[in-house]
């Protein structure tokens, strides 16, 4: 699975899986990417990288790096970038890379200048160095992938399987009191468990193994799930909603009571997440969105938002899609306002298809107006690296189906939530990176939906792809870092959050190659969700796991990152160019006409199918379906049976 | 030989030509990669060499778009300062000051200086390498820690 890098030996660590727990050869074998086109610098980094015993490839063109990005997603821990390229900004790259595949990003350059290197940071880059390089400031340079996974550990183990994934980490610290946390104590679990993560430092080792050993099963919160689950809440009442009384609504067989737990947790900081991006951005998705329902013009304005940022994102996991949708749909009933959650629904599944990678497919599954949500699901992995999901992702997914008393709200990581019933495994795999992303930043947003309306819609619908939820979620949350092009507000916030809040993006490329390898394939069952599907969804939303610093796990997408951008925009354009749709939609009005123009959409959007899909997300479940279907996706209703709960792949 | 070496390494040292990212590089070469600086050199002459050329044309045409030539310089300046060619680092830096300030005069004139400078330089490494080859790669005095 991962191990593109040169091939420093067995003993380089890249993988950390199975490798000798005792010797923690980390950070030997970080997989670097040196990008810069002065030969001479690339030389001496790259004698200096190896130094320090990190395996490194070198590039001197940005086009160049990307596409080795995209071809190992999970090739790769970190990436190194000069800031002044001819064929690319650097900070373009920079971006591309954090939206893509979500690794974290140091950028160089020999100008130190303070807008230089704010611009730095506003990017997301996890870090900046000032030419001449010293080896000794590149001998650090593994902490920002290690931030990067601890943030997706965090995720997953609040989602409260601890005992799976966290393994070691967990035996390690006192495991006792994760898994027991109830809904009142999620947020408590939620905070120990960060802090048992704060105390690892020195065990990244450890992460990297106990990723790849996790094996639980693990919930995956399908689109169907997701919006059984916000509509219970919603039901109950956003503040008032407690895991035992949602497990009860829901009445999913096989689902506990930690499972939901923890997700609530996450829809939680999902929404307070949405709440919080709406302010900066809204303008693609406010129009989109505003337009649904006055009354829920709160809401939709929310909506227009999230999905602006997270089209702009790009990178909003699937799974904060399905969860938005969830969150939509949910209120429709508490609202009574069906037109948005069936447009929530869409945005879901329409997000979904964003997700970034193949695991968009998954998304698509979901198809159906309310399946919407589960698409996501299943597409949440997407964006995220396989390794991450890999690591992050099992485990993620294991704590979330555990429902671990840790509500991780950030940890939208534990791909457990995220990730679909019906896609299961599949899409928890993949999900798990993205999921993690997708989870974390549905789970942000959601809850920040929550507390600023009773629609949750809005939040998560409005993104059309999980990519999108992703981001507005990064907005909200910092999560990994997220690089949100179109809001770099929000991306560096998120960033800077990532580490402060236990939401983590998956992002985090996981260099411990120990998973990711399940989920790769698991992704692959879902053909259907290719990564154009995701793009469609992903309007803008560039997904790329981040990772973050992490960015590294490269989303292979198909749909380049400028893709996503352009199809950012293009849903803006759609938005603007299609009033009446746009209008209709907003205004949810049965949704007909909406969907008509949702299939226009989508048909106009070539690229990005994502502006289609939000759109259409956005009417009604029928959008889904015609966006799936323009996607060439199979809409598979059965695997998104709004009512029925089926839980295909559960990862074991 | 190895004093003569050690001797050659440390008045370019002295006299500025080198700065402690020279020094830096040293400590990158070892057994396994015994010519590192030198192959570092020689990368960078080149390197620069053409940008030098660039430059060069680039005047010459009379119109001075000082943005490509700022970029250019940039690049220059970045690898000069990795390899820790300092006195071609400050030409450049007086180049880039020029080129913002407008000063076509003072962009011929510092050109003119970094040229050399660069010359200069490269002459003197060349013969330093040279000397050091002779004198054994062990005798590459690295800078004792």
């Amino acid at each position: 699975m991962l191990n593109p890098g040169q091939g420093r030996g067995p003993d380089s660590a890249g993988v950390a899986g199975g490798v000798s727990s005792n010797s923690d050869p980390f950070p030997a074998g970080l997989r670097v990417l040196v990008v810069d086109d002065d030969p001479t610098c690339l030389m001496i980094l790259e004698r200096m990288l190896r130094t320090c015993l990190y395996r490194v490839t070198k590039c001197n063109r940005a086009e160049l790096a990307l596409s080795l990005l995209r071809q190992n997603k999970n090739g790769f821990d970190i990436v190194i970038s000069d800031v002044h390229m001819p064929d690319m900004d650097g900070f373009k790259l920079l971006e591309h890379v954090g939206l893509e595949m979500d690794l974290p990003v140091i950028m160089m350059s020999a100008d130190d200048s303070k807008a230089v290197v704010l611009k730095g940071v506003t990017h997301g880059a996890v870090d900046y160095l000032i030419k001449p390089v010293r080896i000794e400031a590149l001998k650090n340079i593994w902490q920002h992938v290690v931030r990067k996974k601890r943030n997706e550990w965090n995720v997953s183990e609040h989602s409260g399987s601890v005992e799976e994934t966290t393994g070691e980490r967990q035996q390690q610290r006192d495991d006792g009191g994760d898994n027991n946390s109830s809904s009142a104590n999620n947020e408590g679990s939620w905070r120990s468990s960060r802090k048992r993560k704060e105390g690892e430092v020195d065990e990244q080792g450890d992460d990297k193994e106990d990723t790849s050993s996790l094996k639980k099963p693990r919930v995956v919160w399908s689109v169907e799930l997701h919006q059984q689950f916000v509509a219970a809440v919603n039901q109950l009442g956003v503040d008032k909603a407690v895991p035992k009384k949602i497990l009860e609504m829901m009445n999913v067989p096989g689902l506990t009571r930690e499972n939901v737990a923890s997700h609530l947790q996450k829809y939680r900081i999902y929404l307070r997440r949405l709440g919080g991006v709406s302010q900066h951005q809204g303008n693609m998705n406010h129009s989109f969105m505003t337009g649904q329902d006055p009354s829920f013009s709160p809401l939709s304005t929310l909506n227009g938002f999230d999905l602006q940022a997270l089209a702009a994102a790009g990178q909003l996991p699937a799974q904060s899609l399905a969860q938005l949708q969830a969150a939509g749909l949910a209120r429709p009933s508490s609202l009574a306002k069906p037109g948005i959650s069936v447009d929530q629904r869409g945005i879901f599944s329409f997000e979904s298809p964003k997700i970034r990678h193949g695991q968009q497919m998954m998304m698509n599954s979901g198809g159906g107006g309310g399946n919407k949500q589960m698409n996501l699901l299943h597409g949440v992995p997407m964006g995220m690296e396989p390794r991450q999901f890999a690591g992050g992702g099992h485990m993620r997914l294991q704590q979330q189906m555990s429902g671990g008393g840790r509500v991780a709200g950030q940890n939208v990581q534990s791909s457990g939530m995220m990730m679909p019933v019906g896609g299961g495994t599949s899409m928890l795999q993949s999900l798990g990176q993205q999921q993690q992303q997708v989870m974390l930043s549905s789970s942000v947003p959601r809850r920040s939906e929550l507390t600023e309306s009773s629609s949750s819609c809005r939040v998560l619908p409005a993104a059309p792809t999980h990519s999108v939820v992703f981001n507005n979620f990064s907005s909200e949350l910092p999560r990994n870092s997220f690089p949100l092009a179109s809001a770099p507000g929000i991306s560096v916030s998120y960033q800077e959050e990532v580490n402060s809040s236990d939401a983590k993006g998956v992002t985090a490329t996981t260099t411990t190659a120990g998973f990711g390898n399940p989920s790769y394939d698991i992704f692959n069952d879902y053909p259907q969700h290719n990564s154009n599907d995701w793009d469609l969804q992903n309007i803008g939303m560039v997904f790329n796991s981040h990772q973050d610093t992490t960015a590294a796990s490269s989303a292979a997408f198909s749909c380049s990152s400028s893709t996503q951008r352009k199809r950012a925009e293009q849903v803006q354009n759609h938005h603007q160019q299609q009033h009446l749709p746009s209008q209709s939609l907003n205004q949810l009005n049965g949704g007909g006409s909406v969907r008509v123009k949702s299939e226009r959409v989508a048909e106009t959007v070539t690229c990005p199918p994502a502006t289609t899909l939000f759109q259409e997300q956005y009417n009604q479940e029928d959008l889904m379906s015609a966006l799936l279907k323009q996607e060439g996706l199979p809409l598979v209703d059965n695997e998104f049976d709004f009512d029925g709960y089926s839980i295909d792949n559960i990862p074991v | 030989m190895q004093r003569q070496v050690a001797l050659i390494k440390q008045s370019l040292f002295d006299q500025g030509y080198l700065d402690e990212q020279f020094m830096e590089l040293e400590e990158l070469q070892d057994d396994a990669n015994p010519n590192f600086v030198e192959e570092v050199a020689t990368l960078y002459f080149k390197d620069s060499a053409r940008l030098i050329n660039n430059i060069e044309q680039a005047l010459e045409r009379g119109s001075f778009d000082f943005n490509r030539l700022d970029n250019y310089m940039h690049q220059f300046k970045g690898s000069s300062t990795s390899i820790g060619a300092s006195k071609v680092k400050t030409e450049c830096t007086m180049f880039r000051e020029y080129c913002r300030a407008g000063n076509a005069e003072g962009c011929l004139r510092t050109f003119k200086q970094l040229k050399k400078e660069h010359a200069t330089l490269r002459k003197k490494l060349e013969q330093y390498f040279q000397l050091a080859r002779q004198a054994g790669p062990k005798e590459i005095a690295r800078r004792p820690k």
